[in-house]
């Protein structure tokens, strides 16, 4: 007995780590961030280019993005312009589908919802899933501040900001720790998040509403109009994209079913080390 | 309990595998959403509803869409839709000038009325720099100049069970077998008697064109461009939409897309 309870545990406490509305607000966004890409999609290939300004330039320049196809000696190509560079597109944004049935669509039907061209559907099934990402995000901001999720995991403390560098040097090594809490680096993603992607693709898609740029014309002066805020309502859903895949890829390094478990159930399976809590389960 | 593990973790891989597979699938599996009847999609349309009731609760009846200054009229204005209709009644009035044009205000009105391009010219003015949004996702900014719809419906006196105003256009906007598909919308009296909603004839100081609308055309600015009709040539105050088209109250909203159009 003595030498058993001598050797070091092989496995931290099961912790409660994940309470009810964070998981549940989590795969209501999972579900809704899914069907708002690619309905999103689906709009945007309306018009398939994007502009700084109140406007869209079509006497003068001030797009960014273009995606079209054009004619060549060779026939049709795609072609996606930015910042007045041009790339050769084919297969993916302009013209997609099969060789004998080229289909000329910003995105490929494989990314939109519907997979063919219907803009009315695509904003059917935006604007629902737009309400209830909303409402889950409401949800969630009202919980995590009256449980301490936000004080606790999310808003990065002084001593997280002075941990990051130590903690983004550990992440470039694979070496994630699992501990009760967030690490700096989580913490300040999720932040990040929280504070700054959701509500950026919530109000800027708001000031692509005329009904709400009448009731809140302010939204039109931060972010320099209309059509800057479609543009930066198409920025935020890239970052968004880009925070899934890291986000997804962190789950499948750190233990996807550990962490995958922690999302469903709340329990959490800590790092060998972790000091035991009242509350926890071995 | 190694039960219950065991059956958790099968739980977890599976939402696991259902969850990548619907993903990488593609979306041919959400098409159904595009079938204009399927019970789904009147689900998720009623979202549509409660948009159109919280814009209503947040923004004030007599709240004004931005007005931009002269300078941001960059160019000209884009046409979209119809831009040369091709009705026997619209390519004659086109070819009288628009003399015998006649704007018609009937339904639920006291007193039916019509008036002339003239008249309508002579009635107060009111000019307005804004911008028209695209449901299609681009904005164009253009001077407006037109005689506020308000005062025109008083002149009928719009009777009190009336919900709404259906407008009725010259153009074609869709030539099938069974015969050519006329333009039409509609709104709710808030925006018909909102302050910007002019009956336009003039854009951007200059005759309005046929491609932007001539001889009238309906301004409602805090809405989108579907709900801008071009060719206006009945007014009809009615207490319910579906006897027209397909019951949704306009050409595009026939065609699926929502009828407030605020957003």
């Amino acid at each position: 007995m003595t030498v058993q309870s001598s050797l070091p545990p092989v496995r931290g406490p099961l912790v409660y780590r994940q309470s009810i509305w964070t998981r549940l607000t989590h795969w209501l966004w999972a579900i809704c961030l899914f069907f708002l890409l690619l309905s999103g999609l689906q709009i945007f290939n309306a018009h398939p280019a994007l502009y700084i300004g109140q406007q869209s330039g079509f006497e003068f320049e001030n797009a960014i993005l273009e995606i079209g196809a054009f004619n060549t000696p060779d026939g049709p190509r795609g072609r996606t312009i930015i910042f007045g560079q041009q790339f050769d597109t084919t297969g993916v944004l302009g013209m997609s589908g099969s060789a004998e049935r080229p289909e000329y669509v910003g995105f490929p039907g494989a990314v939109t919802i519907p997979s063919y061209r219907d803009l009315a559907t695509g904003r059917v099934v935006h604007f629902f899933f737009a309400w209830i990402f909303v409402a889950a995000l409401f949800i969630w901001f009202l919980a995590s501040f009256i449980n301490g999720h936000l004080r606790r995991d999310i808003i990065p403390s002084g001593r997280d900001l002075a941990g990051l560098p130590r903690d983004a040097l550990e992440h470039a090594r694979f070496r994630l720790r699992h501990g009760r809490g967030y690490s700096p680096l989580q913490k300040l993603s999720y932040f990040t998040v929280f504070f700054v992607l959701f509500p950026l693709i919530i109000l800027t898609g708001l000031t692509m509403s005329p009904g709400m740029d009448a009731a809140w014309p302010w939204l039109l002066d931060i972010f320099g109009g209309r059509q800057t805020a479609r543009t930066i309502h198409f920025i935020v859903m890239v970052l968004l994209v880009l925070f899934f895949v890291v986000h997804v890829t962190m789950v499948l390094l750190a233990g996807p079913l550990n962490e995958l478990r922690s999302m469903i159930t709340g329990w959490y399976r800590t790092s060998p080390g972790t000091p035991s809590e009242q509350g926890d389960r071995p | 309990m190694s039960r219950l593990i065991v059956n958790r973790r099968k739980f977890l891989v599976g939402s696991a595998a259902v969850g990548s597979s619907l993903a990488l699938a593609g979306c041919n599996q959400f098409d159904f959403l595009g079938q204009r009847g399927n019970p789904v999609r009147q689900a998720l349309e009623q979202a549509n509803v409660l948009t159109y009731q919280a814009q209503r609760a947040l923004i004030g009846n007599q709240v004004l869409a931005r007005e931009y200054s002269e300078s941001e009229i960059r160019q000209g204005m884009k046409p979209n839709g119809s831009t040369d209709p091709t009705t026997p009644e619209y390519m004659f009035l086109r070819m009288a000038n628009f003399e015998p044009y006649r704007l018609t205000i009937k339904g639920m009105v006291e007193r039916e009325v019509s008036f002339s391009l003239a008249e309508l010219r002579n009635m107060p003015a009111r000019t307005q720099i804004t911008r028209h949004d695209c449901v299609e996702g681009w904005s164009c900014i253009a001077k407006w100049t037109g005689t506020p719809l308000g005062p025109v419906l008083d002149q009928a006196g719009v009777k009190p069970g009336a919900r709404f105003a259906v407008y009725h256009c010259y153009d074609n906007i869709q030539r099938t077998v069974s015969g050519d598909i006329l333009y039409y919308t509609s709104s709710d009296l808030v925006d018909a008697y909102h302050p910007q909603t002019i009956l336009s004839y003039a854009l951007n100081d200059q005759v309005l064109p046929v491609s932007n609308g001539a001889p009238i055309r309906l301004r409602i600015e805090r809405a989108l461009g579907y709900k801008q009709p071009k060719y206006l040539h009945t007014i009809e105050l009615v207490d319910d939409l579906s006897p027209f088209g397909r019951g949704k109250g306009g050409y595009w909203e026939d065609n699926g897309y929502d009828w407030y159009g605020g957003i």
